[in-house]
């Protein structure tokens, strides 16, 4: 009984979520980068993007994919899956239970098959609200089987990633998600298909040193923090302070990491134009 | 199997003394050539790599390399490789699948170098290319994590049919201080951590992740490293032996599942 409700729970606040383009606050949003202030339903109106600035506020998983998808194409793949305690570490159920809670997803990663211009293909999405979007062996697995759902339907993949790193309180199980998503893109690449790997504010860690870096075209929203290493360790290891812009996307695509900087805007249309290009495989 | 804490053997795995890639090449391989660079724009002198006799037939050896001494240590980075040296370990690997020779990668590195030129030049693409193409690859592969195996920096040269740690070697998702501090915020907490992360070889076996464990003796290989390499060479030759058994394609596709296996979560 308590179960179906749970579920249900889960359920509306999803749609919420995909609704109001949801952020709790107040009517007025400050935008973290120049400052200004807009009326939250602006913010919400333009793909929450600053209006003034164009910074690119960070958004939740199904929320971006109806920003991506044909309207009713959506189809959740693994919903239900969710990380377990692998190394029965103190506290972690506990927190499990909060990041569900607090964002209304089962974990930092969302699945689907769907259509995008009309034409078929896979896309997951990692949601930075939950847990800092990282890797658990549940969102590896959730990948994993997103691109192996894909190989057997020869459909394309698109990945969105956001990604703090490892998920510390899985430890080394967490590693070996970076081994098993790009062992499962090895296979896929073989097939001939095409995989878009879309990174957004922030991609780092474990998800940059695997997936995230392998696509076969990689786009990145503007101004999204993308390294392995965080900015912070890096500063301490040189002990000097780092220029300015650096492992933002811009600087990322001048050092030859990423094919193009789309604003979240154009992200729809460049996708499709994309998928367009590679119908078949890509063979004329 | 010695009952010390998994903290003790943080502090065993990281002594000074501990034998190093160097010492091992000069007691398990004969006519070692050393090859360098990555071919796209410079040598990295943390990972150490070549050709190499096992037991007379010819191999890829590669390792990241941590000095002894001071000056050793600075020329080869501290073990800590950029993209550049994990470029060079793949150019290494895909010739030695092109020559059918089995891979030997040992491991021992507190993690990829965070550095802002590592930054600039793509640790994480270099990396993410590593684990790709090592699962793979049609010769067999052998990896050991012979000091500490640190982050997706170790995980790079470890996408292999057999990963064996020495008894007090560490392999984790990042050294005991980053994981206190990115959890607690307080890295004076390092011990407390090691106990929590499961980075001891005995926690690695019973969760799978490792396939066999070569004895040291008390206190550590250092204190008598000619039994360590006999214990070592006697586990890597059993290993490898099976290995041969296999087809190419065989291995590659045991190699996937083993991988495959890994963490996956869980549905009411």
């Amino acid at each position: 009984m308590n179960n179906i409700f749970a579920k249900r729970r889960a359920r509306l606040l999803a749609m919420k979520a995909i609704r109001d383009n949801y952020v709790p606050g107040d009517r007025l949003v400050a935008c973290p980068k120049c400052g200004g202030e807009s009326q939250r339903k602006d913010v919400a109106g333009n793909l929450s993007v600053c209006p003034l600035c164009g910074y690119h506020f960070p958004i939740g998983a199904y929320y971006r994919l109806s920003t991506i998808l044909d309207p009713g194409s959506f189809r959740e793949l693994n919903a239900k899956l969710s990380a377990a305690d692998p190394l029965s570490f103190p506290g972690y159920r506990e927190k499990q239970r909060a990041a569900q809670r607090k964002t209304g997803l089962t974990e930092a990663a969302v699945t689907a098959a769907g259509t995008v211009g009309g034409r078929k293909c896979v896309v997951g999405v990692l949601d930075s609200r939950f847990l800092m979007g990282s890797m658990s062996a549940a969102v590896g697995e959730k990948i994993t089987l997103a691109i192996e759902y894909a190989a057997k339907n020869k459909l394309p993949l698109i990945l969105f990633s956001a990604s703090g790193g490892a998920r510390m309180q899985e430890g080394i199980l967490s590693l070996m998600q970076m081994a098993k998503t790009s062992a499962a893109l090895a296979r896929f690449s073989e097939k001939g298909l095409l995989y878009i790997s879309v990174l957004t504010d922030p991609t780092t860690g474990g998800v940059t040193a695997s997936f995230a870096s392998l696509g076969d075209i990689i786009l990145a929203e503007p101004g999204a923090l993308i390294g392995f290493a965080g900015p912070r360790v890096i500063q301490q290891t040189i002990g000097e302070t780092l220029p300015e812009g650096f492992q933002r996307a811009e600087y990322q695509e001048e050092h030859g990491f990423v094919d193009a900087v789309v604003p979240r805007g154009e992200l729809r249309e460049t996708l499709s134009r994309l998928l367009r290009l590679h119908e078949k495989g890509g063979r004329p | 199997m010695s009952s010390l804490t998994a903290a003790q053997r943080v502090a065993i795995a990281r002594h000074p003394q501990r034998p190093n890639i160097t010492d091992i090449i000069g007691a398990l391989f004969t006519d070692f050539f050393e090859q360098k660079g990555d071919r796209l724009c410079r040598e990295d002198p943390a990972i150490l790599g070549g050709i190499a006799l096992y037991h007379g037939r010819p191999v890829t050896v590669i390792g990241t390399r941590k000095g002894k001494t001071a000056e050793e240590s600075l020329r080869c980075n501290f073990g800590m490789p950029g993209p550049e040296g994990y470029r060079k370990a793949l150019r290494l690997m895909k010739q030695a699948e092109k020559f059918r020779r089995p891979v030997f990668t040992f491991i021992d590195t507190s993690g990829a170098y965070p550095g802002l030129e590592a930054e600039a030049r793509g640790q994480g693409e270099a990396i993410a290319r590593n684990l790709l193409e090592m699962s793979r690859l049609t010769v067999p592969v052998l990896a050991a994590v012979t000091g500490e195996g640190n982050s997706g920096g170790a995980l790079a040269l470890a996408v292999a049919d057999r990963v064996l740690m020495l008894e007090n070697a560490v392999y984790a998702i990042l050294s005991p201080e980053g994981f206190a501090s990115i959890l607690w915020k307080d890295a004076a907490r390092h011990a407390e951590a090691c106990d929590l992360m499961k980075l001891t070889a005995p926690d690695l076996l019973a969760l799978g992740i490792v396939d066999d464990v070569i004895p040291e003796p008390e206190g550590g290989a250092h204190l008598a490293p000619e039994a360590v390499f006999r214990e070592l060479d006697r586990c890597l030759s059993r290993h490898l032996a099976a290995l041969l058994k296999e087809s190419g394609p065989g291995l590659a596709e045991k190699r996937y599942q083993k991988f495959r296996k890994m963490g996956a979560g869980e549905e009411p």
